[in-house]
C-alpha cells in the first residue's frame, strides 16, 4: 500500500510540473503527437498502396499487374480437378493441350499447332481481343466445332476480320472461325505459357471428342505414339507469399496419383522475383518516411527539452541544496518526460488512426494500420522523448549542487 | 579518563566545528587558496557574520559549512559527526535534516506556488501531502505570508521572496541556518525586517551564519568572523 501510494505522489508531482510549465509540456508533446501522428498515417496509407499493387481484386481484370501461376506439365484430366478441389487458396485452373493438326482456310492449307483449353485461359493469360469473340462455356459445353485464331495464326491463314464466320478445316473436321486475339507479345507476365507459336484455340472438349488423347511425339528422329491427356494445368493462387508453399503441396498430391514422374511443376520465379521487389521497393520508400517522419519529431522533442536546460539546470540546483539526493531528481525527471512521452504518444495513435481513417473516407485510398508502425512509432518516440528529457536531468544532476545554481 | 569527556562536552555545546579547513581550487597551471587552514568553533545557538573583502573566501566557507561542497584537506565536524569525508548522498541527507540555506538571489522554484516551495524539503523527507501543506501554512504565517500561500514567487516583492526562503529553510528544523549575502539584493528598509526576523530566529534558538558586506548588517550579530584572503583575519568579539 505504502509504495503504490508513493509512486502515485511522484507521478502526481510529475504532472504538477508538467502543468507548471504549460509551453513547455505542451511543445513538446506536440513533437510527439506528430511524429507518432505522422509516422502511423504515413505508413497507413503507403501500406494501403502497396497492398492494392500487390494484391488487386480479381474483378479489376483489365488493369490487373500482377498474377501467380504455376505451370505444370503432363497431367491428367482428374489433376486438374484435385488441384481445383484441394487447394483454397488456388483461384482458378486452367488445362491445356496442344496438338497439331492440318489446317485450311479457303486456298490455304498448312500445319498448324492447336491448344486445347477453357475460356479460363483467356482471363488468366489476357490475349486483347482484335475481332469477334474468345471461347465461351458454352463452346465446351456443347463440343462446338468453333475456333479463336491468334494474331499469329491469322498472318500465317492470311485470315482477316472479315474471316469471322468462316470455316476452318482442322485434321478433317470443320471448325467456325469466332475470334482473332492478339499474340503473346513477349514481355509476358514471367509465366511460360505455351502458346508462343499457336496458330489457334479450340475448347477443351471439343480437342478430346474430335481428335482423342493419342499423340505423336517426334523425337530424336523417331516417332512415338504416347497417351497425353493434358500438355500443362496452370494453376493461379490468390497472393504471391503462398506459391512456393502451393506448388509443394501440388507437387505431394501428385506424386500420391502418378506412379511415374510424368510431370513438372515449374513456378515463375521471374514473376514471383518481381513482386518482391516490387514489396521491397514499398518497404524502402515506407521506411524512410517513417525515417524521417521520426527523426523530424525526434529532433522537434530534443529542442524543446535542450532549450530548458539552463532552467532546469538551476531547478536542479536548488532541490540539490535542498536536500535531493542525484538518483531521486534522475527519478523525478523520468517520470516527468514518461507521462508527457506517453500522454504524447497515445494522443499521436489517435491522430495516426484518425487520419488515414479520414484519408479513406474522402479520398477513397485505401490505408492499412499495421500493429508494426503502431509499435514501431511509439517505440521510438518514446525512446527519443525519455532520453532527450533526461538528457539534461543526467547531465544537471552530475554537477556539484553550486555548479547547478550558478548555471546562467 | 578525563580528557575524552571534556572533548566529548566541548563538542556538543559546538553546532559546528572546523579543524584546519583548506579549499583550493585549481585553474589552469596554477592553484587558487580559497581557504587556508581555517580553524573555527560555531557554538549552539550563536549568531555569526562572515565579512571580508570580495574574493576573501566567505561564499567558500558558507558552502562548506552548508555541505554543499567539501573541503580540499581538514576535518568538518556537524554537532559532533564528521562530514568532510562523506560522500554525495550522505551530503544530501545532512543537508536534507540538519541545514538550512538562504541565498541572496532566493533561488525559489519560480513555476511553484509558496507553499509548494516552503514545503520542497518536507517533499524529499517523505512527509505526506496534508501534513507538509499545513506546515507549510504554520511556517508561512512564521514570516508572515499567510495570506501568499498560493502566490508564485515572481507576484511578490524582494523581501517577500526571502521570506519565503527563509520559510523553506526553516522547514526541516535544521541545526543551522546559513544566509549568504541575505540582503544582497534588497533595500535598506526590507533588509532592517529581514534581519529582525532572523534576529528572532536566533532568540528561538537558531544558530546562524551569515555572509554579508555591510557592517551594520552585521552589528546584528552577537560575533563577527573577518576572512582576507582565505584566513582569518579576526574574530570580535
Ligand atoms: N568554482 C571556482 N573555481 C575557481 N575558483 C573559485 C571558484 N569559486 C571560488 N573561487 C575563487 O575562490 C576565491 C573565494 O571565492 P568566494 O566566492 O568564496 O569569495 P567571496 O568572499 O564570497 O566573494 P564575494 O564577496 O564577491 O561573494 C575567489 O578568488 C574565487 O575566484
Ligand atoms: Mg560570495
Amino acid at each position: 500500500m505504502l509504495i503504490p501510494s508513493r509512486k502515485l505522489r511522484e507521478i502526481r508531482l510529475g504532472i504538477n510540473s508538467l502543468l507548471q510549465h504549460k509551453l513547455r509540456s505542451f511543445l513538446t508533446m506536440l513533437g510527439m503527437v506528430f511524429g507518432v501522428g505522422s509516422v502511423i498515417a504515413m505508413l497507413a496509407v503507403g501500406e494501403g498502396a502497396s497492398k492494392e499493387a500487390l494484391d488487386q481484386p480479381l474483378e479489376e481484370e483489365s488493369q490487373q499487374t500482377t498474377r501467380t501461376f504455376m505451370s505444370i506439365y503432363g497431367l491428367l484430366y482428374e489433376d486438374e480437378l484435385r488441384i481445383a478441389q484441394s487447394f483454397p487458396q488456388v483461384l482458378r485452373t486452367v488445362p491445356v493441350k496442344i496438338l497439331r493438326k492440318v489446317g485450311r482456310l479457303g486456298e490455304h492449307t498448312m500445319d498448324l499447332r492447336l491448344l486445347g483449353t477453357t475460356p479460363g485461359w483467356f482471363q488468366l493469360v489476357r490475349r486483347p481481343l482484335i475481332a469477334g469473340r474468345a471461347l465461351l462455356p458454352a463452346d465446351l459445353k456443347n463440343l462446338a466445332n468453333t475456333v479463336v485464331l491468334t494474331e499469329y495464326g491469322a498472318r500465317r491463314l492470311l485470315a482477316r476480320e472479315n474471316s469471322i464466320g468462316q470455316q476452318l478445316t482442322l485434321g478433317g473436321e470443320s471448325f467456325q472461325v469466332v475470334g482473332i486475339v492478339r499474340s503473346e507479345t513477349g514481355q509476358g507476365e514471367g509465366l511460360q505459357s505455351p502458346d508462343q507459336q499457336i496458330d489457334a484455340y479450340i475448347p477443351l472438349t471439343t480437342a478430346r471428342a474430335r481428335f482423342g488423347d493419342i499423340a505423336v511425339q517426334f523425337s530424336a528422329g523417331s516417332r512415338s505414339r504416347e497417351l497425353i491427356e493434358l500438355h500443362q494445368i496452370i494453376a493461379e493462387v490468390d497472393s504471391t507469399s503462398q506459391v512456393t508453399a502451393t506448388a509443394s503441396g501440388i507437387e505431394v498430391m501428385l506424386r500420391r496419383f502418378h506412379k511415374k514422374k510424368d510431370y513438372s511443376i515449374s513456378v515463375p520465379l521471374a514473376l514471383l522475383r518481381q513482386a518482391e521487389a516490387t514489396k521491397r521497393t514499398f518497404n524502402v520508400v515506407l521506411g524512410s518516411i517513417a525515417g524521417i517522419s521520426l527523426l523530424v519529431g525526434g529532433i522537434g522533442i530534443m529542442n524543446i527539452m535542450l532549450a530548458s536546460v539552463t532552467e532546469r539546470t538551476r531547478e536542479i540546483g536548488i532541490r540539490r541544496a535542498i536536500g535531493a539526493k542525484r538518483r531521486q531528481i534522475i527519478r523525478q525527471f523520468l517520470i516527468e518526460t514518461m507521462v508527457l512521452s506517453t500522454t504524447g504518444g497515445l494522443i499521436g495513435i489517435a491522430i495516426g488512426l484518425l487520419i488515414p481513417w479520414l484519408i479513406t473516407l474522402v479520398a477513397g485510398m485505401p490505408t492499412v494500420v499495421t500493429s508494426l508502425s503502431l509499435l514501431l512509432s511509439l517505440g521510438i518516440s518514446l525512446a527519443v522523448g525519455i532520453i532527450f528529457g533526461l538528457y539534461p536531468a543526467v547531465r544537471a544532476a552530475k554537477l556539484d549542487p553550486i555548479e547547478a545554481l550558478r548555471h546562467e | 579518563m578525563a580528557e575524552p569527556a571534556v572533548q566529548e562536552k566541548q563538542a556538543s555545546s559546538h553546532e559546528a566545528v572546523l579543524e584546519k579547513i583548506s579549499r583550493f581550487y585549481r585553474m589552469g597551471g596554477n592553484e587558487v587558496r580559497a581557504l587556508d587552514e581555517v580553524s573555527v568553533s560555531f557554538a549552539r545557538g550563536s549568531f555569526w557574520a562572515i565579512l571580508g573583502a570580495s574574493g576573501s573566501g566567505k561564499s567558500t566557507l558558507l558552502n562548506l559549512l552548508g555541505c554543499l561542497d567539501r573541503p580540499s584537506a581538514g576535518r568538518y565536524l556537524l554537532r559532533g559527526a564528521d562530514v568532510s569525508q562523506m560522500d554525495d548522498d550522505q551530503l544530501s541527507e545532512i543537508r536534507l535534516r540538519s541545514i538550512g540555506f538562504i541565498f541572496q538571489s532566493f533561488n525559489l522554484l519560480p513555476q511553484s506556488t509558496v507553499a509548494e516551495n516552503i514545503a520542497l524539503p518536507l517533499y524529499y523527507q517523505g512527509w505526506d501531502p496534508a501534513r507538509s501543506s499545513q506546515r507549510a501554512r504554520e511556517l508561512a504565517t512564521r514570516v508572515g505570508l499567510q495570506e501568499r500561500l498560493d502566490h508564485r514567487p515572481m507576484e511578490l516583492s524582494g523581501g517577500q521572496q526571502q521570506r519565503v526562503a527563509i520559510a523553506r529553510a526553516l522547514a526541516n528544523d535544521p541545526a543551522i541556518l546559513l544566509a549568504d549575502e541575505p540582503t544582497g539584493n534588497l533595500d535598506s528598509a526590507t533588509s532592517r525586517e529581514i534581519m529582525q526576523l532572523l534576529s528572532e530566529l536566533n532568540e528561538q534558538g537558531k544558530t546562524i551564519i551569515m555572509v554579508t558586506h555591510e557592517e551594520d548588517i552585521a552589528a546584528f550579530a552577537s560575533r563577527r568572523l573577518y576572512l582576507k584572503d582565505g584566513r582569518i583575519d579576526r574574530i570580535e568579539p
